[in-house]
């Protein structure tokens, strides 16, 4: 975090230094796209925080380590589709699956599914690349993940 | 049409902030818990969100269409999907963040393969979370995570670039 914000300070610094009139251009173009996603913005805030009320930690460790491989991992490719976390709590919590017992392929579909596939951020993308587009894309990921989860199942011998 | 639907926004969003309220002066605990989450995701987002758009307009003012054109556009060919993963692989904040990213480059004149596999690659390639995660998980789960989706990425965003230059797909103007 702060990496991105010295450099993004930095480039914004020499931007400033070689020209005034486009660093200011550049800061209000910033904030005129940032006020038009906005509202769609705390939209999903509300709906994030709900979700993760429904789907707090326990809930997610009982569903991804008590049932038969393939149920586990079903339900972690939803789990991981519907909820949005940041890779700073994703992966301890994987980790701590892990060592509980679950298999590196449902934690796979979990994860990927939770970087790739996004129906929390669903309003946001669709701001941008339109309703058809952000389906066929989130369906493809969803299915990547799937691929992702398989061939990891097969190198650590879940599967066979 | 548009008008009815932000009437429903701020109805809804009057509603969830009430509740709020109410759990925090009646001690009301799922109230309280959905209120924790919905602070400390905004706290997360807005320490990302500022340094993204400041970025994004600096893009948009200093960088030329050419260049965009050039490297990431029609002719870019395999050259122009190895940079735009690399400059994914930089970039932090995942989805939210890639996509109005992936807008601007579109509008600079970047083909939709490059636009997509840029969004792809921004979740799943991000240099480090997957430092991250491979200290969680190891090194052979992160790479044949890396190894499996990347190539598909790719694959798939080439394919649905056909299929929408078929359909004449044009994005969403003023965003």
């Amino acid at each position: 975090m702060v990496v991105t914000y010295s450099i993004t300070g930095l480039i914004l610094f020499i931007s400033f230094i070689i020209n005034k009139q486009k660093t200011y251009k550049a800061i209000k173009l910033a904030l005129v796209k940032f006020k038009k996603i906005v509202p769609t913005f705390i939209t999903m805030l509300i709906f994030v925080s709900i979700i993760l009320f429904l789907f707090p930690d326990e809930v997610i460790s009982n569903y991804l380590s008590n049932s038969s491989k393939i149920i586990s991992l079903l339900l972690a490719s939803l789990i991981g589709s519907i909820t949005l976390m940041p890779g700073f709590v994703a992966f301890p919590l994987s980790g701590i699956l892990l060592s509980k017992g679950v298999p590196y392929m449902v934690l796979s579909s979990f994860t990927t599914t939770l970087m790739m596939v996004g129906i929390i951020t669903f309003p946001i993308e669709r701001e941008y690349f339109g309703v058809k587009v952000t389906i066929i894309r989130n369906m493809v990921s969803f299915f990547i993940a799937l691929t992702v989860a398989l061939v990891t199942g097969i190198f650590f011998g879940e599967v066979f | 049409m548009i008008k009815k639907n932000n009437i429903t926004r701020i109805i809804f969003i009057c509603i969830y902030f009430l509740f709020l309220a109410i759990s925090f002066f009646t001690g009301y605990q799922p109230g309280k818990e959905i209120a924790f989450n919905l602070f400390s995701f905004l706290a997360y987002m807005l320490k990302i969100l500022p340094c993204a758009f400041i970025l994004i307009g600096l893009f948009e003012v200093w960088v030329k269409r050419e260049l965009i054109e050039k490297h990431l556009g029609e002719e870019s060919g395999i050259k122009g999907y190895i940079w735009i993963t690399l400059f994914a692989g930089t970039i932090a904040g995942g989805l939210l963040v890639a996509f109005p990213i992936a807008y601007s480059l579109y509008n600079k004149g970047a083909k939709l393969s490059i636009v997509f596999t840029y969004i792809g690659a921004a979740a799943i390639c991000r240099i480090p979370m997957t430092l991250f995660e491979i200290s969680f998980m190891g090194v052979k789960f992160s790479m044949i995570r890396l190894l499996v989706s990347l190539p598909l990425v790719i694959v798939t965003s080439i394919l649905l670039e056909k299929y929408l230059i078929k359909k004449n797909y044009k994005m969403v103007k003023g965003k």
